[in-house]
């Protein structure tokens, strides 16, 4: 009896936990003023969010109904494997698309220069596309 | 052997995906999954032709714990900032994080770290893939935050995969 009260204690905290850094992550979604500090909040705090309500749905499956799953483990390694992809991809297209932005990026050390402005890098063979962006 | 299984992970996580999505552990949905973990590697190998070799696994399940801790309390730094600072105290700048790491399944497992890492995310590569772009949400030391990530994460994956 303990033991079914500890662990829906601990389930419902989790999904707290989860609902909370959910939120947050909205919120910093509305609140941050440009695209760039706007993709930090859905990048972290939604994978926390979603990775305690997993947890809390696998614990709840596991210990309150016995019927193990690991559909939630997949769910947070597909997860985990996406968001930094696409935080990438947006921010490459921010950089591609904002003049200003890209004549005050830092340069990098070596030869070449950022891969989204100057794509002729080591493989010139690949691409012969004009590395400007359309007007 | 490295014809017929040119990944032998990528394989094993194949099979251990499908019999997770099936979700039972089931004779059937297990030999599914090994001949599917089979067949994918060996049609899709022409595209990725040199594995990386994982140097000592041991160092792999010590950097998932580290970025596993970190991914927590970077949450709770960036809901901190978030919810209580206004805007225009966040000091956002991009960073330049100059890269000793060749293999691109290391640089990109940085890359993926950095963006799921404190107040960091990577926004682009250099074409010759000498350096990684990083905007920062909040940072007084610059040269602190690069430090921290090559120290901390790039040091890491260099023992990992040489």
């Amino acid at each position: 009896m303990t033991m079914a009260w500890l662990s829906e204690f601990l389930v419902s905290a989790l999904i707290l936990i989860g609902a909370f850094f959910l939120f947050v992550g909205s919120f910093g979604l509305m609140k941050l003023p440009d695209i760039m500090r706007r993709l930090h909040a859905p990048t972290k705090s939604t994978t926390l969010g979603i990775g305690s309500l997993l947890i809390a749905s696998m614990l709840y499956f596991a210990l309150l109904r016995d019927e193990p799953s690991l559909h939630e483990l997949i769910m947070s390694v597909f997860l985990f494997l996406t968001a930094p992809i696409t935080a990438h991809m947006i921010s490459k297209a921010h950089i591609l698309r904002s003049r200003a932005l890209q004549q005050e990026l830092p340069k990098p050390p070596g030869e070449e220069g950022w891969a989204t402005l100057d794509p002729h890098g080591v493989d010139e063979a690949r691409s012969t596309e004009p590395a400007q962006p359309p007007r | 052997m490295s014809k017929l299984l040119p990944h032998p992970i990528l394989t094993l996580v194949i099979a251990f995906v499908f019999v997770a999505l099936i979700n039972t552990f089931s004779l059937g949905s297990m030999l599914l999954g090994g001949v599917i973990g089979v067949a994918i590697p060996l049609f899709t190998s022409p595209y990725w032709p040199v594995s990386p070799t994982i140097r000592n696994p041991l160092k792999v399940v010590e950097y998932v714990a580290i970025v596993g801790w970190d991914i927590v309390v970077s949450n709770v730094q960036v809901a901190y900032w978030v919810l209580f600072w206004p805007s225009r105290r966040l000091q956002t700048r991009y960073v330049v994080v100059p890269l000793e790491l060749t293999s691109p399944e290391a640089i990109a497992l940085l890359a993926g770290t950095i963006t799921m890492t404190p107040g960091t995310v990577s926004a682009d590569l250099a074409a010759d893939g000498s350096a990684i772009l990083v905007h920062c949400l909040h940072t007084t030391d610059p040269d602190g935050t690069v430090a921290q990530i090559k120290t901390r994460y790039e040091r890491r994956l260099k023992e990992i995969f040489g």
